[in-house]
């Protein structure tokens, strides 16, 4: 039985055949529609999300499986004071597999060492949220065929934000891969990101704070929020928060095949207008999410249809 | 000239950084073993300039050498039985120490399910790196 907690847990080959899957399951959707008849996905969240728990239902759904679980602390046992272990041991008994969101970091993995069903990491705290590497990755490779000989722009809050964090270091493993980190100086990469990441494999980069500058060059622009909940002073985050906002203006500095990728949600660093911009793929990426979501329920269930 | 008798069976360690054997002594729960030790500091050492040593009479198994190697595996451990030395054993930095050092990352999972061990795994062996099993938060000595 296999987890997943974070994205380096798959192969570089296994994550290939994961998103070759996905890619199935996008173009022949009726063929996986009772992969998972019979089966049940908790989905545990301890704290708010809604792309990706909405994102893991529907999955489920759409194999034919069905959902349980809850979408706040509160509404669980955990607000009588229940461990991640003790809940997680009685999950066997009531669903198939678990999709867990936790606040504190490492939670994930508890519940994976006491876990008689496979556990997928949902997000834990600034830690991993491998599933939405894998949607980005497997947008990545859906648009450009392959995942090499690019120049990724990953643009505002690099310090916190846990997707950028995750994505250099699952797109490190490619090869020809060079990065343009674009933020303002009090939000750069933490350095373990530029040293154990970066450095160690000789990956090419470089930091700078202006998006027009770098936009040229890019083949790939990764934009990020930056999240009110990490500053301390209302002053400092508002400052932040109008530092970056990609417009038509900016955009017309792109190549004409760039492509604009965002997790989610967005505040204001993307003007609306942009979506309407063919290389606007943000959209398009929450909907990829779905399939590889699918793709790793199938894979982890170990059905007929598993990636590997 | 201060002298500090040989010992019958147990662990003499050497070349601990001068200054440093309370601390060894607290980190192994040394005082745990109620045995006879010397703690001994500031002795002239040719390769230190000066240097702290222990010595621990006890029965042989009862200290955790992979402890030790976690603290500073320069240190040089002597195994002696009937008053002789029976092995000089190397250290290594162990791939994973139990419940020795705690995680200070307040998002910690282990902040508040304290019933699980703390444990942490070597990262990066040439930068003496260890994080967190949980949280992957790095250990700052």
């Amino acid at each position: 039985m296999r987890h997943l907690m974070s994205p380096l847990d798959f192969s570089v080959s296994e994550l290939e055949k994961l998103m070759d899957l996905g890619d199935d399951i996008e173009k022949n959707p009726q063929k996986y529609a009772h992969a998972c008849d019979g089966m049940r996905l908790a989905t545990c969240f301890y704290e708010p999300s809604t792309r990706t728990r909405l994102s893991f239902e529907s999955a489920m759904l759409r194999l034919g499986g069905s959902v349980l679980g809850f979408s706040e602390a509160g509404s669980s046992s955990a607000a009588k004071g229940e461990s991640v272990s003790d809940t997680i041991k009685v999950m066997g008994a009531y669903a198939n597999i678990v999709a867990i969101r936790h606040p504190k970091e490492g939670a994930p993995l508890v519940a994976s060492i006491n876990s008689d069903v496979p556990v997928i990491n949902a997000g834990d705290g600034g830690h991993q949220h491998p599933t939405q590497t894998l949607t980005d990755l497997h947008t990545i490779r859906s648009l450009t065929g392959k995942i090499e000989n690019l120049t990724i722009g990953l643009c505002g809050d690099l310090k916190f934000g846990r997707t950028v964090h995750s994505l250099i270091t699952a797109l490190a493993r490619y090869n020809n891969i060079r990065f343009i980190l674009i933020s303002p100086e009090e939000l750069k990469i933490p350095d373990y990101i530029r040293e154990d990441v970066l450095k160690k494999n000789n990956i090419p980069y470089e930091e700078v704070v202006s998006l027009e500058e770098a936009m040229p060059k890019l083949d790939i622009l990764y934009m990020t929020r930056i999240q009110r909940e990490r500053f301390f002073n209302e002053e400092e985050y508002l400052r932040m928060r109008g530092f970056y906002i990609l417009d038509k203006e900016k955009m017309s500095l792109a190549k004409e095949k760039m492509m604009v990728l965002h997790p989610l949600p967005r505040v204001n660093e993307i003007s609306t207008a942009v979506d309407k911009d063919p290389r606007a793929f943000y959209f398009k990426q929450a909907e990829k999410g779905v399939y590889i979501r699918m793709a790793l329920i199938l894979t982890l269930l170990e059905t007929e249809f598993k990636a590997f | 000239m201060l002298t500090i008798s040989g010992i019958h069976e147990g662990y003499v360690l050497d070349h601990i950084k001068a200054g440093m054997a309370q601390k060894v002594y607290k980190d192994m729960k040394l005082d745990e073993l109620h045995c006879t030790i010397a703690m001994i500091m500031n002795v002239h050492s040719n390769k230190l300039g000066k240097k702290d040593m222990l010595k621990i009479e006890c029965p042989i198994g009862s200290i955790n050498l992979d402890v030790l190697g976690f603290i500073d595996h320069n240190i040089t451990v002597d195994i002696i039985k009937d008053e002789k030395i029976i092995e000089k054993r190397p250290l290594h930095m162990p791939k994973l120490i139990t419940n020795v050092i705690s995680c200070k990352n307040p998002r910690c999972i282990t902040t508040t399910e304290q019933e699980l061990d703390q444990v942490f795994f070597l990262a990066d062996e040439e930068n003496e790196v260890y994080r967190c099993k949980y949280c992957e938060e790095k250990y700052s000595r």
